[in-house]
């Protein structure tokens, strides 16, 4: 009784944030289920609010990095940084998709709750502070996914994609729980800050060299990094735009943040080991990317190829394995998915008459239809290839020289060629919109796409202006794990 | 006025020219008027703003004069700019021929004036600003960034094979420019700073000689691609002949210049061991450049072409004086620079106006202009002998030089190279016959009028400083001459040291 009164409250308000989106997502199905399918648009716009007061609360609850749950959900400066980006992120694919699902009759209500539900699952993934939290998180993150990639159940496409996705996603979380249960084997542990202390006390085993080869696999599989990368171009190809739009922006955030979060806090001293799977997977990403992007017509399918490639970009950052590569994948990552945001916003504006059209070749003669749209397009794409000035380029610069700072100079170099290889795919669009002839014009652009990309493209492009303020966030966050 | 961001103003100037043009609506003929005079007057402005610092300039320092700071990327990367008596000549360069091609774009682009303008003036800002940046940051921001709206400038308003010529000159100079950015994070990370000056004082210490030597080879690949050196210089040609008049002018007037430039503020000062030790490396690619593309110039059916490849014989000078090492070759180099911007952007102009009324380049088409166009004649004479350099024309002050800069380092590269000379006379002199002497037989030439003047006002005042500079070089010359010899006296102490360092057996 006396331990009991001892014991420290719990505090609730590390977690705060996802009980704001787990309560709300809970009080809007309610509200969905008992006013069918006419109230999706309220149930968007309600879902919206709380992405937004969840990233707010990230923010207010500032300071002193915090747990719960003893030790197993933390919120420190890495997971503040990530978490504000994931919920806002996942708030515009939420704004990318009204409009588009209700003119392909695929407005539901559930959508936006199985947002807000994957949003909760990336909140708790990127605060694991223990294996079982990660898994939980993962697990949330992804079955909400499986179903939103198939939410056109009418289209053979669209249930192909979360059909593949499920049963790869199911297969690679298999690889993830058989490396974890591995790894505490090895170490007695589950928590993060534990297995590193566990690492520092003895030698590496190969037993936990092989659980770290397994759990690495499973969140390579999340980020989409070769070989695991199979699944990406048919999901992101077969689901709806603002779907793919979704899954190209927050899950990516989130999966990134845990990978570097696991390796870097909770496998210090196996630093050689996973230095070498990373460079490995970082190559091929990175390789990947820009050689099988060039050959594809279908833009999404090419934005896929993209996500990889620039996959492979951010892991260089942790590949370097200190703060200023961290830091670098911080930066990486939030520039990143700026410019897929506003990429797709294009993508899901590009309709002609009542039909959703997506091959590149759509595009021809932009810059004479719509030379807004063109223009902020080009901008994007110059950035995404990494030409300076716009913000891709310094996303690639802090990766790259943490890269060089930690002297992986081979990584570095295949890193750049690839750029190049993958900045002819990037131009070839460019070149569609401003040197071919036009192809008939697009519908009109809904105001919210419009501003989401034009916003999009001048953060690219003033990013060069005022950089400070990002950097030093990225370089808080990146503090937060060393 | 001192305190004025002078270098500042005048780099991001014809930025707000673009974005005064973009505010321009409609696209009637008004319009395009409007916007064509917005443009003419940004870049006018900018020039005269341009000398200014011409004025103030102090030629009997060698430090970076108008220096400017600010805070920008954290760390210690920042925001500097300054000239010194090598860049300011290439600036004034820069601002002086820009209303040269707005005017030489005056008509002859007719589609997308208002895109075309935009792309020419941030062009305007991004060269200005390689020159001018003293982070190395910053530059190499500058560098890179110049590719986009030549993309499209070659892309959109091109000749046929645009497209290709676009895609090959962003990704030829891409590829070489991204191992250069690896270099410059491996020397921020070993010096501790981005400040050019900075790296100039201390690099030669802190780089050593096996780091010179990678650090070198990868500003090299940036460099020699974008000058263009012999055996990279492919995409020049494409590039020329397919890019408008203006951007013709501009590739071989400035966008050359940056790696010539890059060679002089980076690897000589920066990696003087390295650049030592690769010195006869460049000779050799230099000669061959000189001597063969000007046998290839000798068999071009196309006007451009052979002027495209006479520029990367003439840039083989450029090089050959640079890596020379001493004063003469590089007062030559940076004379050649500021003479050949003038001449082939001149030369380049003249194919305009021919090309304007005739709608081809092909050397064949054209035969007995003088008859037609006497005035013309008599320019494209002077822009010809200039560019074969003849005494008296600005090409024969830099070619001189740099041949002997280069003989007194080495005599069988300048013996070689003097042929070029040579040769250069047999190109330029053929094709001044072929297409200016004769009879005037083919039918299409006969209604061919003279230039006019608007045309007049682009050539003469080209014409005038192309002789002007030739009989008194002094004003360009004076500008560089502290710190060529600043520059040259670091370099040969720093290559002095190193060798009794190595001729002192370790004990």
């Amino acid at each position: 009784m006396v331990s009991t009164m001892n014991a420290p409250v719990l505090d609730l308000v590390p977690i705060l944030p996802e009980l704001i989106l787990a309560l709300g997502a809970m009080a809007l199905l309610m509200y969905g289920v008992f006013t069918g399918d006419r109230s999706a648009r309220t149930v968007t716009v309600g879902a919206i609010v709380l992405l937004v007061a969840a990233a707010v609360t990230v923010m207010l609850i500032g300071g002193t990095p915090r747990s719960a749950f003893n030790g197993s959900f933390l919120l420190d400066g890495f997971a503040r940084f990530m978490k504000v980006l994931a919920f806002l992120g996942a708030a515009v694919a939420l704004v990318l998709s009204q409009d588009f699902l209700r003119r392909e009759r695929i407005e539901k209500f559930e959508f936006p709750i199985l947002i807000l539900l994957s949003t909760t699952g990336m909140g708790v993934l990127i605060s694991a502070g223990d294996l079982i939290a990660l898994y939980m998180g993962l697990e949330l993150m992804s079955l909400a996914l499986y179903v939103i990639a198939s939410i056109h159940r009418d289209n053979a496409k669209s249930t192909e994609a979360g059909l593949k996705y499920f049963v790869l996603g199911a297969l690679s979380s298999g690889m993830l729980l058989y490396g974890c249960s591995l790894i505490y084997g090895f170490t007695g542990t589950v928590q993060l800050a534990g297995i590193a202390a566990a690492l520092k006390a003895g030698p590496i085993s190969l037993g936990l060299v092989f659980g770290l080869v397994f759990l690495i696999a499973g969140m390579a599989f999340k980020v989409s990094a070769v070989p695991f990368h199979m699944w990406t171009p048919d999901v992101y190809e077969g689901a709806p735009s603002p779907v793919t739009a979704f899954f190209a922006a927050a899950p990516k955030v989130a999966a990134i943040a845990i990978f570097a979060r696991v390796l870097v806090t909770g496998f210090p001293a196996a630093t050689q080991q996973w230095q070498q799977i990373v460079v490995f997977v970082s190559v091929g990403s990175m390789l990947l990317g820009a050689f099988a992007a060039i050959g594809q017509t279908n833009i999404k399918r090419l934005m896929a190829y993209s996500s990889i490639g620039h996959m492979g970009f951010a892991l260089v950052g942790l590949a370097a394995g200190t703060a200023a590569g961290v830091q670098g994948v911080a930066a990486y990552i939030a520039i990143y998915m700026i410019m897929t945001l506003g990429t797709f916003a294009c993508i899901i504006a590009m309709r002609r008459g009542d039909e959703a059209v997506e091959t590149i070749d759509d595009l021809a003669g932009l810059s004479r239809t719509n030379p807004l749209m063109a223009a902020a397009l080009a901008a994007l794409l110059f950035s995404l290839a990494g030409i300076p000035p716009l913000a891709g380029f310094f996303a690639k610069w802090y990766v790259f020289s943490a890269a060089i700072e930690a002297k992986l100079y081979t990584l570095a170099v295949i890193g750049v060629l690839s750029s190049v290889v993958g900045c002819y795919y990037y131009l070839r669009i460019v070149k569609l919109m401003y040197f071919d002839e036009p192809a008939p014009a697009f519908s009109p652009v809904r105001i919210e796409l419009k501003t989401v990309l034009v916003a999009s493209a001048l953060f690219n492009t003033l990013f060069v202006i005022y950089p400070a303020p990002l950097v030093a966030a990225a370089a808080a966050a990146a503090r937060a794990l060393f | 006025m001192s305190n004025a961001p002078i270098l500042s103003i005048i780099t991001f100037l014809p930025l707000l020219g673009a974005a005064l043009i973009l505010m321009v609506r409609g696209d009637d003929e008004a319009a395009k008027r409007n916007i064509r005079m917005i443009a003419l007057f940004a870049t006018l402005v900018t020039f005269g703003l341009s000398l200014i610092p011409v004025w103030l300039f102090n030629p009997a320092t060698a430090e970076f004069q108008f220096v400017e700071r600010a805070a920008w990327l954290g760390g210690v990367i920042s925001y500097r700019m300054g000239v010194d008596g090598i860049s300011l000549p290439l600036v004034i360069l820069t601002t002086f021929l820009m209303p040269f091609c707005i005017l030489a774009s005056w008509v002859s682009i007719e589609k997308r004036v208002k895109e075309y303008m935009i792309a020419f003036l941030v062009l305007e800002t991004l060269m200005i600003g390689v020159f001018c940046a003293l982070d190395i940051v910053l530059f190499y921001l500058f560098f890179e960034a110049g590719l986009i709206p030549m993309f499209l400038i070659i892309g959109i308003w091109g000749g046929k094979r645009r497209v290709y010529a676009a895609y090959k000159f962003f990704l030829y100079t891409l590829l070489g420019s991204v191992l250069m950015l690896l270099a410059i994070m491996a020397m921020i990370f070993a010096a501790g700073t981005s400040d050019i000056a900075e790296l100039i004082k201390t690099g030669p210490q802190i780089f050593s000689r096996d780091m010179q030597f990678w650090l070198w080879l990868a500003f090299f690949a940036s460099f020699a691609v974008k000058m263009p050196m012999w055996p990279v210089h492919t995409w020049l040609p494409d590039a020329h002949v397919e890019a408008p008049t203006a951007g013709s002018v501009i590739l071989a007037g400035v966008l050359l210049k940056m790696g010539g430039y890059g060679f002089l503020r980076f690897s000589l000062p920066m990696f003087p061991e390295a650049s030592a030790f690769f010195a006869p490396f460049v000779f050799t690619l230099s000669v061959i450049a000189i001597i063969y593309t000007s046998l290839v110039a000798l068999m071009q059916e196309d006007i451009k072409k052979l002027i495209a490849y006479s520029s990367v014989a003439h840039m083989g000078f450029v090089t050959m004086g640079i890596f020379a090492g001493n004063a003469e070759g590089i007062q030559g180099a940076v004379f050649q620079m500021i003479s050949h911007g003038i001449v082939s952007g001149a030369l380049f102009l003249c194919v305009g106006v021919v090309y304007d009324r005739m709608h081809t380049r092909e050397i064949a088409a054209y035969g007995g202009l003088v008859n037609r166009m006497p005035i013309y004649a008599v320019i494209f004479m002077v822009f010809t002998m200039a560019n074969v350099g003849l005494p008296g024309t600005s090409g024969f002050v830099g070619e001189f030089l740099t041949l002997m800069g280069t003989f007194k380092s080495s005599t069988i590269a300048a013996f070689l190279a003097t042929t070029g000379v040579i040769l250069s006379a047999g190109y330029a002199l053929w094709l001044y016959r072929q297409v200016v002497w004769g009879e005037l037989t083919k039918p299409s030439l006969k209604g061919i009028a003279d230039v006019d003047r608007r045309e007049l006002t682009i050539l003469v005042p080209l014409v005038v400083l192309t002789i002007f500079f030739g009989v008194y070089p002094r004003p360009i010359l004076a500008t560089s001459e502290v710190a060529v010899n600043a520059l040259v006296e670091s370099y040969k102490q720093a290559n002095g040291a190193a060798r009794t360092a190595a001729a002192v057996p370790p004990r």
